[in-house]
């Protein structure tokens, strides 16, 4: 069933959010550290459990599935509701402090990646894979 | 007439939000396959729609929350908050080579490191430049280029005044905004094309939403990759920035 799928994903998340509540709670901050990144390690290892013992049919599939195609438009429904008037009236210090914490991260994207090898290599590069979203 | 529209609108509010974001998706696509001929991907037109869209909201009605101010448009608040879209993002993950994740992951904590303190160090640097002397001021407002999380928490913790927090708060809401258009404009030359790349980037930039609509926008096979580290990130500067670095930045001051 559908729901299956839906309620192993629901799951996942909330028991990877609560392992993030605590992990914050033991470094004494107040925030929930990586909680989302322990949710798809455990979506990846629960579903790869149950893929190899064939107890994950499409139906099952299809739950989880629907959930990640949505989530082009769950992130321009983020984008809609972003506080853009705010970013643009913090004046140039907030501007520039922005600008240049995004172009020194970018920059130091190619640095850190190292030279092409063979386990950097692009996923595919017929560029219409694209389309499928 | 128009009244009961309106009110029907609002009550069914998250319905509304799916059929606004698919017609927005309609024209974006259509915008990239006819106007550009595909080269801008029809994710980053649909993202940079809602991002105007966000500033028109914002603008008329005073509120924080974009478009979703708009009482019509209010369900895109649910639809693209937080709850939502970690669930979206974590089923990314179905399908993700475990192995890439494995290869890249000392690198992606590195990054996690590095982008911290380079944003941390990138906002101060604009904070000194415009004259802030105050060690807590400074450190507020380069907690804020980490992300707009970090940096009000950072400002609570240390006692920053309301005006400096909101300075903090803007400076990441930019760099959010900033890298969901920058992202696709600069993926090619910075060689945002592979899971690695896409951890490393995750982990440099950090800021949740910018990270994942800039990927969204580039490729989204890359999204769980990207995801997997900017995760961390937040958590990563709230432990960093009131404790280590604010005690750097008072040294130096």
């Amino acid at each position: 069933m559908v729901i299956y799928g839906v309620a192993l994903l629901a799951g996942c998340m909330l028991v990877g959010l609560i392992i993030g509540d605590v992990l914050g709670q033991l470094l004494g901050i107040d925030a929930n550290l990586g909680g989302v990144g322990i949710a798809m390690l455990l979506l990846i290892f629960v579903t790869g459990y149950l893929k190899d013992r064939g107890k994950l049919p499409e139906t099952t599939e299809s739950g989880i599935n629907f959930w990640n195609a949505m989530y082009i438009p769950i992130v321009v429904a983020m984008a809609a509701s972003q506080n853009v008037a705010a970013a643009f009236s913090g004046g140039m210090v907030a501007i520039l402090a922005g600008v240049l914490a995004v172009v020194l991260g970018l920059a130091l994207v190619p640095v850190l990646t190292g030279k092409k090898v063979d386990d950097a290599s692009p996923l595919d590069s017929t560029p219409t894979a694209h389309s499928g979203h | 007439m128009n009244d009961s529209i309106v009110s029907l609108v609002d009550k069914y509010h998250l319905i509304a939000a799916f059929a606004v974001i698919g017609l927005t998706m309609y024209v974006a696509y259509w915008l990239s396959r006819h106007l550009t001929a595909g080269r801008l991907h029809g994710s980053a037109i649909a993202i940079i729609i809602g991002l105007i869209l966000a500033y028109v909201g914002g603008a008329s009605t005073g509120g924080s929350k974009g478009l979703s101010d708009v009482t019509l448009f209010s369900g895109l608040g649910l639809m693209g908050g937080g709850m939502l879209r970690d669930l979206a993002i974590i089923a990314t993950a179905y399908g993700v080579r475990l192995q890439e994740i494995k290869k890249a992951g000392m690198r992606g904590v590195i990054a996690l490191f590095l982008g911290v303190l380079v944003s941390f160090v990138a906002g101060a640097v604009v904070a000194i430049g415009f004259g802030y002397t105050d060690p807590v001021d400074i450190t507020t407002i380069a907690a804020g280029a980490v992300t707009y999380i970090v940096g009000p928490v950072t400002g609570a913790t240390l006692g920053a005044s309301s005006e400096v927090i909101a300075l903090s708060i803007a400076a990441g809401l930019v760099k959010s905004i900033l890298t969901m258009i920058a992202t696709p404009m600069t993926a090619k030359l910075i060689g945002l094309d592979n899971p690695r790349s896409a951890m490393i980037f995750g982990g440099l930039i950090g800021t949740t939403s910018g990270v994942a609509a800039g990927l969204a926008a580039t490729d989204a096979r890359l999204v769980p990759y990207g995801a997997m580290t900017a995760t961390f990130y937040t958590g990563l500067g709230i432990l960093l920035a009131p404790t280590v670095l604010f005690l750097a930045v008072r040294m130096i001051f």
